[in-house]
Order: structure tokens, then C-alpha cells, then sequence
């Protein structure tokens, strides 16, 4: 297997007094999903605000590419090409779709077919161009803030819980979107609880349980094995 | 997996209520000249007191609409915004004594040169003002609101002090240029030439502003800044930057404010930016955090307010202002038109 594109070493981050990571180890082949998994509150968010910037690590390092971003300041992280799907969307609802997505183009105008890609992946933007963000469904904030990060290729994308309080057939648009991203070789790190979704797209898993990363291996092995899911995340994939 | 409907959304046609709502506060600027044609028995009297309360109205805007961006770009209270006002006053009246024969000449020309000699100059002067005080001041009180207020309003003490030390402590008292002076005669009422202008000046800023936060990158930028900052940086754009920027303009816009403010008064003093910082806070406030729209509908609505007040019953003039902003914060508690979200 090549180098991982992202690797996070002996990761510590607090945030106050609380010790959120506590050593987390991590590696994100190229190419692939690589699926975060584990109950709530056990650090799978911090990971991925950690690795954008948002929180400091206190300790290790977070090597992107080989080079330590640990300590870069967010803007040139997300520079270096990764794209960011916070757990809250984070969609400026005072600007139009357009606007939002004129905004993500960093790099310049918009591409146009990579437009027309993502408006035949979520026809529902097209739809509400012009319209401000804030009057969106909760679902189609969702496919906006997805779409956000895929306007331009980026070389990471750290995508926190899209399916969250979705509907079944939003999921399933969602899933068919995160599926034509891997299809064009995307590396992508995915935070998901619908272990539909994970199974469906994942390629290799990792685990995490109070603050460290208890499980690493291939999905497939995790998805067919209910003993271990029971034994890391207390519950059966089949049940969901 | 099976595969997804087809998402086909379609749009509710909107109520004529659902339509006027987001329209609500401009609405209320016509509503309050309305209530001011009915209070006031003479239509000539309620023309001037218009004039008079748009040109209070865009002055206040000008000063505020820095500080309502600087605080909804980053959170950052700053108590010391009255200082760039009366440096800026005392800056751009200092260039017009210096071209005393142009402001004294009969010459509309010359006397808008003059003026805009003046202008230029305060606006570079609490420019550079801004990003030193940023740097200086600011910068080290990041996230801490108790500190920014005490610190800023220390920065608005010493520049305070520094401007009776440069000018000495007495009022200036300042003639209009020739062109500015006396009034013209429109439907029987009287409306000063001044006021006009400022009115003018007030819409160039307004529009211009209006321009680049909803036309250009960087006013994109700043709107979804002011909104949700993180992922802004998130997104690629090195915000802090962006921050300075703004606060350099909100300062020098201060300072434009100020020589109009100066010229309106046609008084000024060391302390006329602290005084004036009551009514740009309640401007902030009732327009809506980190709104430009909102300041600009919210300056309007103190200064019509302030001048039919004044006019129909002096005694209440001082306190409209406050019972405005309260009536409109039962109304809509974050303000009229509200960016910002609690942090």
C-alpha cells in the first residue's frame, strides 16, 4: 500500500480541562474511505476538527502529505487541499446557494461541469440557486454543505456525519454522492453512524473509544464480525 | 441500497404577509414619516425635520458601520470607535481652516474640493489610526469581552488626551464652506444645503458599501464571516486578515463621519466621538449585530425619531432614542435584521 495521505501520530488535544484525544493514531490511505467509527462523545469529531485546525493538538502530530500541519493555522491547512464537512453543516444562511458555493471555489470562478456534476448528484440546488441558504430543508443545507467541499478536487475531504437526522431517501442521495466522489479516487476520512452508509462505502474502519483509536482494519471485516461490533461499539451492525 | 426518488421540490406561493415581513423594517422607516406628517400640524416643518432627520441619520450610519462589521466579523466590542470619530473631526476641520480661501470662496467647486481634501485626509489619518490600534489595542484582548471594554475604552481616553494636547482644550468652533451655508426653499420648507449633502454622501457610502459586501468576493467574504467565521477559515480565506482590513475601513469611515458630524455641529471638541457613541451603539443594536442594512435602516430610524421628537415635545428628545431601541428589541430581540448568531 502507498503512503497514507494523512497520518495522525500520538494525537493529544484538550479542550479546558477535558482531555478529549488521548493518543489518537491514525492512518488514511489514498484513494479509499476510511471510515470513524465509535459511540458518542468518544472523540470522533474532535479528530477531524483537530486535523482542519479548529482545535489544537496539544501533542503529536498530524502529517499530511508527510508535512506536520499540526501547528499551521486553519486557512493554510484547508490550502494544502482539504475539504471540510462540519457535523453542523456550517452553511451561511444570510448567502444564497450560489453564493455559498462561490465562496468554496477558493482557487477562482467555478468550474462549470464540475458544476453541472454536482447539480445532476443534487438536482435540488439547481432548483434553489438563488435562494438564501437559510430557507433550505434541513436535507438540502445537507447537500449543500457537501457539495461546498466538492466544487473544486481537493486531495482530502474530512466529512463529519452527512446522513445525521436525514431522511431515507436524502441518505440515499447522500451515499450515491460520497459513492461518485470515491469513484473519481478521492481520499476521503468519513464520520458516519448509519452503519448502512459505512458499510456501503467504507474500505477500512477505525474505532474510536474514550479519546483513543481502540480498532483499525477493513471494513468488511468489522461489518461481517458482530461480535467485535458488539465488543467495540456495543451494538450489531445487523440491527441497523 | 435502493436508489433515491427523484428529488423534485417545489415552492408555496407566499402570503402578502409572508412576502412584507422581511421587508418589515424598512417599512417602519415610512411608517415613522408617516406618523411624523400626522403629529406635525405643518407639512413644510415635517419636510425640513425629514431632511434634517436623514442627514442625522446617514452621519450616524457612516460612524457606525464599522463598528457593527468589526463586531460581527470577530466578536470584538470596541468601546474606543468614538475616538477615530473625533481624530477625524479634528483632522478633516484642520485641512479646511488650512484651505480657509477655498472654503471661503464663492465657488461650489472649490468648496467640494476643499471638502474633499478634508475628507480624504481624516479617512487616511483614522485609517492608519485603526490598523495601529488594532495591532496595538485589540489584537491582545482577542475573545475577551470585559477586557475590550476596558481596554478600548482606555485607547478612547488617551486618544481623548492626545487630541487636547495637539489642539488644546477648547472647542473649535468651524464656518461651512460658502457654497454649504444657508438653505434652499422646496414646497414652503426650508432645507439646508448641508444636510443635503450629507444626505448624498451618506447614500454613496450606503450604496458603495452595499456594493462590495453583496458584489464582490471580499464582501462575500465578510457576510459569511460575520456569520460563521470558523468555517470561513475552514474554507481556505485567512479571516484575521480580512478582519484588519474592515477595521481599518470601519475607522476611516468613523472618521468621515466625524468631519461630517463636525460640520453639522459646526462645534468640536476632543469628547464629540465619545458623545456621539450612544447613538451609534443604539444603532448597532437595534439594527441587528454585524448588519450593514440593518445600521443603515436602524440610523435613519434614530435620526427621523430624534428630530420629530425634538421638535413636538424637547423634553422627550433624549430619552425617544432609548424607548425606540427597546420597542424594537421586544419586537425582535437580536435586532431588525439580525447576522450574528448567539456566540
Amino acid at each position: 500500500m502507498s503512503d497514507p495521505i494523512l497520518s495522525l501520530k500520538g494525537v493529544r488535544t484538550n479542550i479546558a480541562q477535558y482531555h478529549i484525544l488521548q493518543g489518537v493514531d491514525l492512518d488514511v490511505p489514498r484513494g479509499a474511505v476510511t471510515m470513524l467509527l465509535g459511540r458518542n462523545g468518544v472523540g470522533k469529531t474532535t479528530t477531524l476538527r483537530t486535523i482542519i485546525g479548529h482545535w489544537r493538538a496539544h501533542e503529536g502530530q498530524v502529517l499530511f502529505d508527510g508535512q506536520d500541519i499540526a501547528r499551521l493555522p486553519t486557512p493554510a491547512i484547508a490550502r494544502l487541499g482539504i475539504g471540510f464537512v462540519p457535523e453542523d453543516m456550517g452553511i451561511f444562511s444570510d448567502l444564497s446557494v450560489e453564493e455559498n458555493m462561490t465562496l468554496a471555489a477558493v482557487s477562482g470562478p467555478i468550474d462549470s461541469t464540475r458544476l453541472e456534476w454536482l447539480f445532476s448528484v443534487f438536482p435540488a440546488l439547481g432548483t434553489f440557486w438563488k435562494k438564501d441558504a437559510g430557507t433550505l430543508s434541513g436535507g438540502q443545507k445537507q447537500m449543500l454543505s457537501i457539495a461546498r467541499a466538492m466544487i473544486e478536487e481537493r486531495r482530502l475531504y474530512l466529512i463529519d456525519e452527512p446522513t445525521k437526522g436525514l431522511a431515507p431517501a436524502i441518505i440515499s442521495t447522500m451515499a450515491r454522492a460520497l459513492r461518485e466522489l470515491k469513484e473519481q479516487g478521492a481520499s476521503i476520512l468519513l464520520v458516519e453512524q448509519n452503519f448502512s452508509v459505512a458499510r456501503a462505502l467504507g474500505d477500512s474502519a477505525n474505532v474510536m473509544d474514550d479519546g483513543r483509536m481502540v480498532w483499525s482494519g477493513e471494513m468488511k471485516q468489522l461489518a461481517t464480525d458482530a461480535e467485535l461490533q458488539e465488543r467495540l461499539m456495543g451494538l450489531s451492525m445487523e440491527n441497523h | 441500497m435502493s436508489a433515491a426518488p427523484e428529488h423534485n421540490p417545489t415552492m408555496a406561493r407566499m402570503s402578502l404577509a409572508e412576502r412584507l415581513e422581511p421587508h418589515a423594517p424598512v417599512l417602519l422607516i415610512i411608517a415613522l414619516m408617516i406618523l411624523g406628517l400626522i403629529a406635525i400640524p405643518s407639512t413644510s416643518s415635517w419636510l425640513t425635520l425629514t431632511v434634517s432627520g436623514l442627514a442625522m441619520g446617514m452621519m450616524i450610519f457612516i460612524m457606525a458601520s464599522g463598528l457593527t462589521l468589526v463586531f460581527g466579523l470577530m466578536d470584538v466590542i470596541n468601546f474606543g470607535h468614538g475616538a477615530f470619530v473625533s481624530v477625524g473631526a479634528f483632522v478633516g476641520i484642520s485641512f479646511l481652516l488650512m484651505l480657509e480661501h477655498m472654503t471661503g470662496a464663492p465657488s461650489l467647486w472649490l468648496n467640494l474640493t476643499a471638502m474633499m481634501v478634508a475628507i480624504v485626509g481624516a479617512m487616511a489619518a483614522t485609517g492608519l489610526m485603526g490598523w495601529a490600534f488594532e495591532k496595538v489595542i485589540v489584537k491582545p484582548v482577542y475573545g475577551h469581552h470585559l477586557k475590550q471594554i476596558l481596554v478600548t475604552m482606555g485607547g478612547l481616553i488617551v486618544v481623548e488626551q492626545l487630541i487636547i494636547v495637539l489642539w488644546g482644550p477648547e472647542e473649535i468652533f468651524i464656518n461651512r464652506p460658502e457654497a454649504l451655508k444657508g438653505a434652499i426653499t422646496f414646497a414652503g420648507a426650508a432645507l439646508e444645503k448641508y444636510r443635503l449633502v450629507a444626505v448624498g454622501i451618506g447614500l454613496v457610502v450606503f450604496l458603495a458599501m452595499r456594493w462590495v459586501l453583496r458584489r464582490t468576493k471580499i464582501g462575500l467574504i465578510v457576510r459569511a464571516g460575520v456569520e460563521n467565521g470558523e468555517m470561513v477559515e475552514a474554507l481556505g480565506y485567512r479571516l484575521r486578515l480580512v478582519f484588519v482590513g474592515v477595521f481599518i475601513a470601519g475607522s476611516a469611515l468613523a472618521g468621515l463621519g466625524g468631519v461630517l458630524w463636525g460640520l453639522y455641529q459646526e462645534v468640536i471638541t476632543a469628547h464629540m466621538g465619545n458623545q456621539t457613541m450612544i447613538l451609534i451603539f443604539i444603532v448597532v443594536i437595534i439594527g441587528g449585530l454585524g448588519s450593514v442594512e440593518g445600521c443603515f435602516i436602524g440610523a435613519l430610524m434614530v435620526g427621523l425619531m430624534q428630530n420629530y421628537v425634538a421638535f413636538l415635545e424637547p423634553k422627550l428628545a433624549l430619552i425617544s432614542n432609548i424607548g425606540l431601541m427597546v420597542a424594537i428589541l421586544m419586537w425582535r430581540p437580536m435586532g431588525m435584521i439580525p447576522v450574528v448568531k448567539a456566540k
